[in-house]
């Protein structure tokens, strides 16, 4: 699966990263040689396999509905980037 | 001094040769000669490892020591510990003071181990040459031109220069035997869940697992004995009985099955790494073991599968670092998209990005079925491959790279040829199984590792195996020059 330019920008605007003009050119050539890459997996065929999500099979364990944490917030707003009153302060979202 | 196993250095705790504090001391020093010339380490934790040594001392006086009691030990930096810098690395987490401790720190501590400080690596664990660290590329202690490997570089580097006796790391793709081989120390990866992953920054959820950094099957073994076991905030933590590891070291080997991937001897392997690989496999026949040709079908799948599931879970797991919690926050955000959008570009270095724009990728409508999904059904095969092989032998040894250490600089600028020099290591941690790397001898006076892989939670056959080899090589036992 070849990528091009417009690929590029899509998929930072969903990994929510910026990449620069000078930079498209690199992503597209590693980004390509990586799917290349990947592409082998089509030589296999697998649809009778299901996919495997845990090497041992494992199963999400449930616990009982009980609280176990205790509330720590001081603790880490202390290493915020900014905070105001207990809140993480980010840009007004809404006019 | 520094050359003593930790078993040696234990005894000499306990029978007052030495006290904690001063072979803290020892080793603050080793650090302060040659971390100027290894970059090993990203923080130095001096003063509360000599605290550490003090307490460490009053427990051995006390006669309630233990086999790990008063030891220094250094943390890859992936960990988190409560109070001191846990970077991953990263300009991301550059400021970062954890404001907990990850259940492996935590259980060495409370042994009475004592951190020395945290050690370089990849960014964010993704890497095979420790040369994507914001602190900078870690040098091989063999020859300071070479990568140590990675992505716990630092970690085997600093084991390597004998700047403490043992340290942690982790392996998703290789990141503990890679690097292990590529700096002559011993380098174990256990089974998927059995150690936990609480506070271990994540990568991979499906395939990162922590493990050790030694001189010997022997010291691994007291290592893993206190860091394994079931841990209820790990979801994926397994609740199984762990046994005692050193008990089996000294087993017979006779009549041991081991198998030989064939592909594992594909013509990417060195031909001086595959005769290293004999030379191993008729030490051990001389102790009775048998070789059985054995077949792992998927090998050739083992990359790309990787590359598809590594990405994918490291995009979901990145997306953590907003800017807002914890963690680099870009200057002046004109509106909440560039403040995500900023942090995170500024915050991560390439690799990082190119991994998570892969993941994203993969990861999007559309496209998830052709890519994740197809690979977890590889996975399946993958894993089928193994659980064949072992109903035939008890162990299945290979190489681990298939050169020595590659030149500082050689690979960064094509990370298809970078991940490609992982292709003995992958398939382990895919099917997540335990993997041990020994070193087995020297090529052009480089170190190079022979690959064990086990059963599932079958770490103590494989210690076991290890020590007998230990028992009848030195090749452990060589230190660089520094």
């Amino acid at each position: 699966m070849s990528l091009n330019s417009s690929d590029i920008e899509k998929i930072a605007q969903l990994a929510k990263l910026n990449i620069n003009q000078d930079k498209q050119a690199d992503y597209l050539k590693n980004l390509g040689n990586i799917l290349q890459l990947v592409d082998k997996m089509q030589t296999v065929d697998t649809d009778k396999i299901a996919p495997m999500a845990h090497p041992l099979d494992g199963m999400q364990r449930l616990r009982t509905d009980e609280v176990t944490e205790k509330n720590q917030r001081k603790v880490f707003q202390e290493i915020a980037p900014a905070t105001e009153a207990g809140l993480y302060l980010v840009p007004k979202v809404i006019e | 001094m520094h050359k003593k196993s930790l078993t040696e250095l234990s005894e000499g705790l306990k029978q007052g040769q030495y006290s904690s504090v001063e072979l803290t001391q020892y080793f603050i020093d080793r650090i302060n000669t040659y971390q100027p010339t290894l970059n090993a380490l990203i923080t130095v934790t001096e003063e509360s490892a000599l605290q550490e040594a003090k307490q460490a001392d009053e427990l051995i006086k006390s006669g309630d020591a233990g086999d790990l009691t008063g030891i220094p030990i250094i943390h890859k930096d992936i960990f988190c510990t409560k109070g001191i810098k846990t970077t991953c690395a990263s300009k991301m987490l550059d400021n970062f003071i954890a404001p907990y401790s990850s259940t492996v720190t935590q259980n060495l501590e409370s042994a009475g181990m004592v951190m020395l400080g945290k050690a370089n690596m990849d960014e964010f664990a993704m890497g095979s040459s420790n040369e994507t660290s914001y602190y900078g590329a870690v040098k091989n202690p063999w020859q300071l031109d070479k990568v140590p490997g990675g992505s716990s570089g630092g970690s085997a580097a600093a084991v390597a220069a004998k700047l403490a006796p043992v340290s942690t790391g982790t392996d998703t793709g290789g990141s503990i035997r890679q690097p292990a081989a590529l700096c002559g120390v011993t380098g174990l990866k256990p089974t998927y869940g059995r150690i936990s992953r609480f506070g271990m920054i994540a990568f991979a959820s499906s395939l990162d697992q922590a493990g050790t950094f030694t001189s010997s099957a022997e010291d691994a073994a007291k290592l893993l004995q206190v860091m394994a076991g079931f841990d209820e905030r790990d979801s994926t933590s397994i609740d199984k009985p762990v046994p005692d590891y050193s008990a089996t070291l000294n087993d017979s080997v006779a009549g041991l099955k081991i198998g030989l991937p064939k592909q594992y001897f594909d013509p990417g392997l060195d031909p001086l790494m595959a005769e290293k690989i004999e030379q191993a496999l008729d030490a051990y026949k001389k102790m009775g073991a048998s070789i059985i040709d054995i077949d792992l079908p998927h090998t050739d799948q083992s990359i790309p599968v990787y590359y598809v599931v590594a990405p994918a879970e490291c995009s979901s797991n990145l997306s953590r670092f907003d800017g807002v919690r914890y963690g680099y926050r870009c200057q002046q955000p004109k509106d909440l998209d560039d403040l995500y959008k900023r942090s995170r570009s500024e915050g991560f270095g390439e690799e990082v990005k190119r991994r998570i724009m892969i993941g994203a990728y993969t990861l999007s409508a559309g496209y998830y079925d052709a890519y994740y999904i197809k690979a977890q059904k590889l996975r399946r095969l993958i894993s089928e491959d193994f659980k064949q092989a072992f109903s035939k032998v008890d162990v299945i040894m290979g190489p681990v790279t298939p050169t020595t250490a590659f030149n500082i600089g050689e690979k960064l600028d094509d990370p298809v040829s970078m991940y490609l020099s992982d292709i003995y290591t992958i398939a382990v941690n895919l099917a997540g199984l335990p993997g041990l790397s020994i070193p087995a001898g020297f090529i052009d006076d480089m170190p190079m590792g022979l690959q064990l892989i086990g059963n599932y939670f079958e770490e103590g056959k494989l210690l076991n195996i290890a020590h007998q080899y230990q028992q009848v090589t030195d090749f452990h036992r060589q230190t660089p020059n520094l």
